[in-house]
C-alpha cells in the first residue's frame, strides 16, 4: 500500500507540464506541432481514466489511489490526494471535455494557438487537482490557481466586453475565495485545538469528523456557501455567468459550463454537507427555496434571451438548481422517513445532473461556436432555417436541445427525474415546482431551436452556410454517444458513486451536536 | 415449454427492436441510401413486427399462454430503488401491439405513394419507424419508467413529424405547440410517477398492482394544502390522468391536436388518430387496478371525457378543412373512450380504441388520397362530386363514415353501443350527465361525418379546371391500404365483441367488485346480429339517422339553411369558429404573460437589483481601488495572480506566527 503508482499526480502534472512545454514552442511554423502535442496529451489523460476506473473499488466510500507527502511540513500542509465515487466521474468529465476543446480548437482558433492550448491543458491539470486534493490548502491552491488560465482565456480570446465580464467574475469569486480561506483556517485552528496529528490538521477528511457547535457550523456554512454558491452559481449570485459566457471563446464556455460550475457542486459534497451537517439541516429550507427560484425564475428569464450563449448560460443556472435541490431535499426525505436508503436518490440525482449538464451544456456551447465561426453572430434573430443548409448540424443540435429539455433516453432526463422523485418524497409542492422545468425548459430550448434551425432560409448568410466538417462531426458524435449512453443506461455511473452516496447520507444523519 | 417461453421472449425483443434498427439505419444514412432501400427496409421491418405480434397474440389467446413479465436490463439503482427496463406481455398488450404494428404497416405502405415527390422521403420513413418503436415500448412496458420513456418518445416523434415540413411557419409553430401542451400533461404524469414511487417504493407494475389494495385499505392521505387532504390513490390517479389528458388531447389540453394537422397526412392517420393519441386511454386502462380504488378520479375522468366528447364534436361541424374536421372527430371519439374509462368499462374503451384506430386511419388516409389528387387542397368547399373520379376512395370513405357514426353491423356500432350501455348502467354521480352527452353526440357525429362526406363526394364540382383535368383515382400503394383498413372497419366490431364480453382481457384489466363489470350479462348480449337488430330500435340509431338527414338537408338539398343559421346565431357561430377561445387565451394571455414575467424578472431582478445596485455598485468602488493598483501592473489579470500570491504569503506568515 505504501508504494502505489502515482496515477492521480499524473492527472495533475501531465497536462500542466505539457502545457508549459507548449508555451516554449514558437508561434510560427510550429502550430501543427503544438496542436498534435496537445491532442496527444489530452488523449493520454483520457486514457488514464481507464486504469482509474478499472482500479477503483466502488464497494467502498474510502478514498482510493491515495498519495500523501508533506508539502509545507511546518504547518502540517500536505500534498495529499485521493478519489472517491464523487471525484472519479468529475475527473473523467474533465479529461473528456479538454479533449473536446482541443478538437474544437483545430477548426476555430487561429490566433496564438500555443498559448490557447497551453491555457486549457494547465486548466485541466488544475481542475483535476481540485477534484483529487484531500488537503484543504492544496484544494484552495488549485481552486484559486485555475482562475488564472480562465481569466487569460477570456481576456485574450474573448469578445468586446470582456473587461466588464472579468471584473464581474473577479468580484464575485474574490469574495467567495476570501471566505473559503477563512473557513479553512478556522477549521485548521479547531483541528489543532483538538490535538490532531500534524498530517491531519488540514486534511479535509479529518475536518469531516471535527466536532463543531451549531453556531460554529452556521458561520462555516455561510462562508463555504458563498464560495461555492458563486461557482455553481446559485441565485442571487449568478449574474456573472451569462456575461462571462458571452465574452468567453467557445472553449472557455465549454470548460466554464462543463467543469468550473461543477466545482461548486463538488464543494457542497466535499465540504459543506459533511463538515456542517447540522447547519445544512438548519438552512436546508433556505437553500431549497433558492434552488426553486433558480429553477423557475431563471427559466422565465431564459425565455426572453435573444443571445444564444446567454440563453444557454441562463439555462445552465436553471439546471444547476437541480443540483442544489437534490442535495438539500435529502434532509426533507430524512425527516419524513427514517430510511437512509430512500434519501440517496437526492444525492444521486444531483451528481448525475452535474455530469449530464457537463455534456449537454458543452455540446450546446460547441453548437453555438460552430454557428459563430461561420456567421460571427450569436443573435437568434440573425438565424432561421439553418437546417436547410446544415442538416447534419441541425440533427445534432436537435439531439442536444432535447437532452437540455430532459427527454427520457438522454442524460438530461436522469438527474431531473431522480431529483423530482426525491422531491416528492420530501414534499408534494417541491416536486410540482421543480417539475415546471418540464414545461419551461422545453419552452426556451425548443423555441430557440425553432427560431434558429427551422423555417425557411432566413438570410443570405444562412443560405451560404457550410455544414459540419469531419472534426466537428467527431466532436458531436462523441458528445452524442455520451449523452445517449448516460440516458439509456446510467447504471454504471450510479454504481460508481453508490458507496460514496450512502456514506454521505450516513454522515448527514449523524449530528455533530 | 421452457424453450417456447424463451422463444416468445426473443420474439418480443425482435418486435420492438426491428423498427428501431430500420429507423436508425435509414436515419443515419438518410442522405445516402436510396428511396427504395429506405421504404423496403422500414416496411419489411414493421411488417415483420406485425406478423410476430400476431404470433404472440395467437399464443396468448389460442394456446392458453397466460402472458409473462420479462426484464431486459437494470437501468439504474439508486438507494433502495431499482429501475428496470422490461416487457409485460398480456392480452391487453398483445392486442395493442397488433393494432399499432398493423396501422403503422399500412401507413408505411401508403407513404410510398403519398410522399413520392418529397425531398425528405428517407427521413420520413426513419421517423415513422422510430415512432413505431416508441409506441411499442409504451404499450409493452412493465414499469412506469419505461412507460414514461415511450410516452416521451412518441411525443418527440409527433413533434418532429408535425414539423416535418420545416420550411412552413405554421407547421413548426404547430409542432412546438404540440410539444409544449403535451409537456403540461407530462408534468402531471411525472408527479403521478413520483407519487407511485413514494407510496409503493417501486415503479414496477406487478408490485404496484399487488400493493394497491393494501394502500387503499390503509387510506394514506396526502396533505395538499393546510387542512386539505386527498387520498393518496386519488392524487396518483388524477396526476396520471393529467398526463393522459395531454397525450389523448382532452379539454383543456386538446388545443394541439387540430393544429397537428399541419403534418403530412400519413402521420395524422398513424399518430394523431390511431395510435399515439390513444396512448392516454391505453395507459388508464393499464392502470385500472389503481383507478378502480378512486371514485373521485373516476368521476373526474368521466366529466373530462364527456366535456371533450360533446364540445369537440360541435366544433367539427363548423370546420372547412377536411383534415381538421376529422381531427375534431378524433377528439370527440377520444372523449367516448375516456368516458368508457370513467365508468370502469375499460374493455369497451380499448374496444373503441381498436375500431376507431381502423376507421379513423381509413378516413385520414382517404382524406389524404383526396388531398393529393387535388394537389394539396384541403378546403372541402373547393372539392365536390369526387365520387365520379375516385370510386375506391369514395367507397372506402363511405365505409369509414358509417363505421364512425356507428351504423349497425359496422365496427363502430358495437364499440359505441357498448359504451352507451355501460354509461347508462353506471352508478357514478356524473354518469347521468355523461349519458346525455354520449347519446347526443351520436347525432353530432353523424352530422359532421356526413357533412364532410356529402360536400366532398357529392354536390357539384367546385375544383378549378386545372385540377379536374388531372383528377383520377390514387395509385395502388395508396388505395390498397384503404381497402385493407376498410375490411377491419367493417368486421372488427362484430368479431371482437363476443370474446370481449366473454372476458377476453382476463386479469389484465381490473374492475372493483363495487363497479359494474363488462360482461355478457351486463349488456344482455345475444349475438352480433341480434345486437344489430336491437340497435335499429334504439335511440342512438335514430339520432344517427337524423344526423345524416340533417347533413343531407343542409348541404345537398337546402344549401341556404346553414348560412341562415350562421347569421341567426352569429354569436354562437363565432364562439365555435374561435374554438371556445382556448387558442386565443394561450396565444394572447398565457404565452405573452410568461414572456412578460420573464422579461420583468430579467430587467428588474437580474439587471437592476442584482447587477446595477449590487454588483456594479461595489464594482465602482473597487474600480477606484484598482486604478491605484493598475499603476503597478499592466492589467487586471495580473492583479489577480498578484493578489492571490500576496494573500497566500500573508497567510503563511500569519500561520507561522500563531
Amino acid at each position: 500500500m505504501t508504494l502505489i503508482f502515482p496515477l492521480l499526480s499524473l492527472f495533475i502534472w501531465l497536462p500542466i507540464i505539457g502545457g508549459i512545454g507548449l508555451l516554449t514552442l514558437k508561434n510560427k511554423n510550429q502550430e501543427s506541432l503544438s496542436r498534435g502535442l496537445a491532442l496527444i496529451i489530452a488523449l493520454i489523460s483520457l486514457g488514464l481514466c481507464i486504469p482509474l476506473i478499472v482500479g477503483f473499488d466502488s464497494g467502498t466510500a474510502a478514498m482510493q489511489w491515495r498519495e500523501q507527502m508533506p508539502w509545507i511540513a511546518s504547518l502540517g500542509i500536505h500534498y495529499a490526494l485521493g478519489v472517491d465515487g464523487f471525484s472519479v466521474p468529475l475527473i473523467v468529465l474533465t479529461c473528456f471535455m479538454t479533449l473536446l476543446v482541443v478538437l474544437a480548437s483545430m477548426v476555430s482558433v487561429k490566433d496564438r494557438i500555443q498559448q490557447y492550448l497551453a491555457a486549457f491543458l494547465i486548466m485541466q491539470g488544475l481542475m483535476c487537482g481540485a477534484f483529487v486534493a484531500l488537503d484543504a490548502i492544496l484544494f484552495y491552491t488549485f481552486w484559486e490557481a485555475m482562475l488564472v488560465p480562465m481569466f487569460l482565456i477570456i481576456g485574450m480570446w474573448g469578445g468586446k466586453n470582456r473587461i466588464y465580464a472579468t471584473i464581474k467574475f473577479f468580484l464575485y469569486t474574490f469574495l467567495g475565495s476570501v471566505l473559503l480561506l477563512i473557513a479553512i483556517i478556522y477549521l485548521n485552528i479547531t483541528a489543532r485545538k483538538m490535538g490532531l496529528a500534524y498530517d491531519q490538521v488540514f486534511n479535509i477528511l479529518a475536518f469531516h469528523n471535527l466536532p463543531l457547535s451549531l453556531i460554529e457550523q452556521k458561520w462555516l456554512f455561510i462562508a463555504f456557501l458563498i464560495a461555492f454558491a458563486v461557482k455553481i452559481p446559485m441565485f442571487p449570485v449568478h449574474t456573472w455567468l451569462p456575461d462571462a459566457h458571452v465574452e468567453a471563446p467557445t472553449g472557455g464556455s465549454v470548460i466554464l459550463a462543463a467543469i468550473l460550475l461543477k466545482m461548486g457542486g463538488y464543494g457542497f459534497l466535499r465540504f459543506i454537507l459533511p463538515i456542517t451537517p447540522d447547519a445544512s439541516f438548519t438552512f436546508a429550507t433556505g437553500i431549497i427555496g433558492l434552488s426553486l427560484i433558480a429553477i423557475v425564475y431563471i427559466a422565465l428569464v431564459t425565455l426572453v434571451q435573444t443571445d444564444m450563449k446567454k440563453l444557454i448560460a441562463y439555462s445552465s443556472i436553471s439546471h444547476m438548481g437541480f443540483v442544489t435541490l437534490g442535495l438539500f431535499i435529502v434532509f426533507g426525505i430524512l425527516l419524513s422517513s427514517k430510511d437512509p436508503s430512500s434519501a440517496v436518490i437526492g444525492i444521486d440525482g444531483a451528481m448525475v445532473q452535474m455530469i449530464s449538464h457537463g455534456f449537454v451544456s458543452a455540446a450546446l456551447f460547441l453548437c453555438v461556436g460552430v454557428l459563430y465561426d461561420r456567421m460571427h453572430s450569436r443573435q437568434i434573430k440573425d438565424f432561421g432555417g439553418v437546417v436547410n443548409t446544415m442538416p447534419a448540424f441541425a440533427a445534432f443540435f436537435m439531439l442536444f436541445a432535447l437532452a437540455n429539455v430532459g427527454l427520457p433516453g438522454t442524460s438530461g432526463f436522469v438527474g431531473e427525474f431522480l431529483v423530482i422523485l426525491g422531491a416528492f418524497k420530501a414534499q408534494f409542492w417541491l416536486a410540482v415546482l421543480a417539475g415546471t422545468t418540464l414545461i419551461l425548459g422545453a419552452s426556451y430550448t425548443l423555441w430557440m431551436v425553432k427560431r434558429v434551425v427551422f423555417g425557411a432560409v432566413g438570410s443570405v448568410a444562412v443560405g451560404s452556410l457550410k455544414d459540419l466538417n469531419p472534426i466537428e462531426i467527431m466532436m458531436f458524435v462523441l458528445l452524442g454517444l455520451a449523452i445517449l449512453w448516460l440516458g439509456l443506461w446510467p447504471a454504471p455511473l450510479l454504481e460508481l458513486m453508490h458507496a460514496s452516496s450512502n456514506h454521505l447520507i450516513e454522515q448527514l444523519m449523524q449530528s455533530k451536536l | 415449454m421452457q424453450t417456447e417461453m424463451l422463444m416468445l421472449h426473443n420474439l418480443a425483443l425482435i418486435i420492438v427492436f426491428l423498427p428501431l434498427l430500420a429507423s436508425v439505419i435509414t436515419g443515419i444514412g438518410c442522405r445516402t441510401v436510396s428511396r427504395t432501400f429506405a421504404h423496403s427496409l422500414t416496411i419489411s421491418a414493421v411488417g415483420l413486427s406485425f406478423f410476430l405480434s400476431c404470433w404472440i397474440l395467437k399464443a396468448l389467446v389460442f394456446e392458453g399462454n397466460p402472458g409473462w413479465n420479462q426484464t431486459l436490463y437494470t437501468w439504474g439503482v439508486s438507494g433502495n430503488t431499482s429501475f428496470q427496463i422490461g416487457f409485460l406481455i398480456d392480452r391487453l398488450t398483445a392486442l395493442m401491439m397488433v393494432i399499432v404494428t398493423f396501422i403503422s404497416w399500412m401507413v408505411h405502405i401508403y407513404t410510398v405513394g403519398y410522399m413520392r415527390d418529397d425531398p425528405g422521403y428517407q427521413r420520413f420513413f426513419s421517423y415513422i419507424s422510430l415512432f413505431t418503436f416508441g409506441m411499442l415500448m409504451l404499450v409493452m412496458a412493465n414499469n412506469f419508467l419505461q412507460l414514461f420513456f415511450g410516452w416521451e418518445a412518441v411525443g418527440l416523434m409527433s413533434y418532429l413529424l408535425i414539423g416535418f415540413w420545416f420550411q412552413r411557419e405554421s407547421a413548426i409553430f404547430a409542432s412546438l405547440k404540440a410539444f409544449l401542451v403535451n409537456r403540461v400533461g407530462d408534468l402531471g404524469f411525472l408527479i403521478g410517477i413520483a407519487a407511485i414511487l413514494y407510496y409503493f417504493g417501486s415503479l414496477n407494475y406487478d408490485s404496484v398492482f399487488h400493493d394497491v389494495r393494501e394502500l387503499a385499505a390503509r387510506g394514506d392521505m396526502l396533505i395538499i394544502m393546510n387542512n386539505h387532504e386527498w387520498s393518496a390513490i386519488t392524487v396518483i390517479c388524477i396526476a396520471l390522468f393529467i398526463g393522459a389528458m395531454g397525450k389523448s388531447a382532452q379539454v383543456p389540453l386538446h388545443v394541439w391536436l387540430p393544429d397537428s394537422m399541419e403534418g403530412p397526412t400519413p402521420i395524422s392517420a398513424l399518430i394523431h388518430a390511431a395510435t399515439m393519441v390513444t396512448a392516454g386511454v391505453f395507459m388508464v386502462a393499464r392502470m385500472s387496478p389503481l383507478f378502480e380504488y378512486s371514485e373521485v378520479a373516476l368521476n373526474f375522468v368521466l366529466v373530462i371525457g364527456a366535456i371533450t366528447c360533446l364540445s369537440m364534436g360541435l366544433l367539427g361541424v363548423v370546420q372547412n378543412d377536411i383534415k381538421r374536421i376529422i381531427a375534431y372527430s378524433t377528439l370527440s371519439q377520444l372523449g367516448y373512450m375516456v368516458i368508457a374509462l370513467g365508468v370502469s368499462a375499460y374493455g369497451a374503451a380499448i374496444f373503441h380504441l381498436m375500431t376507431h384506430a381502423f376507421f379513423k386511419a381509413l378516413l385520414f388516409l382517404g382524406a389524404g388520397s383526396v388531398i393529393i389528387a387535388l394537389h394539396h387542397e384541403q378546403n372541402i368547399w373547393k372539392m365536390g362530386n369526387l365520387k365520379k373520379y375516385m370510386p375506391i376512395t369514395y367507397i372506402t370513405m363511405l365505409i369509414g363514415s358509417l363505421a364512425l357514426m356507428g351504423f349497425p353491423l359496422f365496427s363502430g356500432f358495437y364499440s359505441k353501443d357498448l359504451i352507451i350501455e355501460m354509461v347508462h348502467a353506471s352508478e357514478l354521480p356524473a354518469s347521468k350527465f355523461a349519458y346525455a352527452i354520449v347519446v347526443g353526440s351520436v347525432f353530432i357525429t353523424a352530422l359532421y361525418t356526413f357533412r364532410l362526406f356529402f360536400v366532398v363526394f357529392h354536390t357539384k364540382e367546385r375544383m378549378d379546371k386545372h385540377s379536374i383535368e388531372h383528377l383520377q383515382e390514387s395509385p395502388a400503394v395508396v388505395w390498397v391500404p384503404l381497402v385493407l383498413l376498410a375490411i377491419p372497419s367493417v368486421i372488427a366490431g362484430g368479431m371482437f365483441i363476443q370474446p370481449l364480453l366473454q372476458g377476453y382481457f382476463g386479469n389484465s384489466l381490473v374492475v372493483h367488485p363495487n363497479h359494474l363489470a363488462l360482461t355478457e350479462h351486463s349488456v344482455e348480449f345475444k349475438g352480433i346480429f341480434a345486437m344489430a337488430v336491437q340497435g335499429l330500435s334504439g335511440l342512438p340509431f335514430w339520432l344517427g339517422i337524423a344526423g345524416i338527414l340533417t347533413a343531407w338537408g343542409c348541404y345537398i338539398k337546402y344549401r341556404e339553411i346553414p348560412l341562415l343559421l350562421q347569421k341567426k346565431f352569429s354569436l354562437l357561430y363565432s364562439i365555435f369558429k374561435n374554438k371556445y377561445g382556448f387558442d386565443l387565451f394561450n396565444e394572447w394571455i398565457l404565452a405573452p404573460g410568461a414572456r412578460g414575467v420573464g422579461w420583468i424578472f430579467w430587467r428588474l431582478g437580474d439587471r437592476l437589483v442584482i447587477d446595477d445596485i449590487g454588483v456594479n455598485g461595489s464594482a465602482n468602488s473597487i474600480g477606484k481601488f484598482s486604478k491605484v493598483v493598475r499603476r503597478f501592473q499592466t492589467g487586471y489579470l495580473y492583479h489577480y495572480a498578484f493578489t492571490m500570491i500576496a494573500g497566500f504569503l500573508a497567510l503563511l506568515v500569519w500561520l507561522m506566527l500563531t
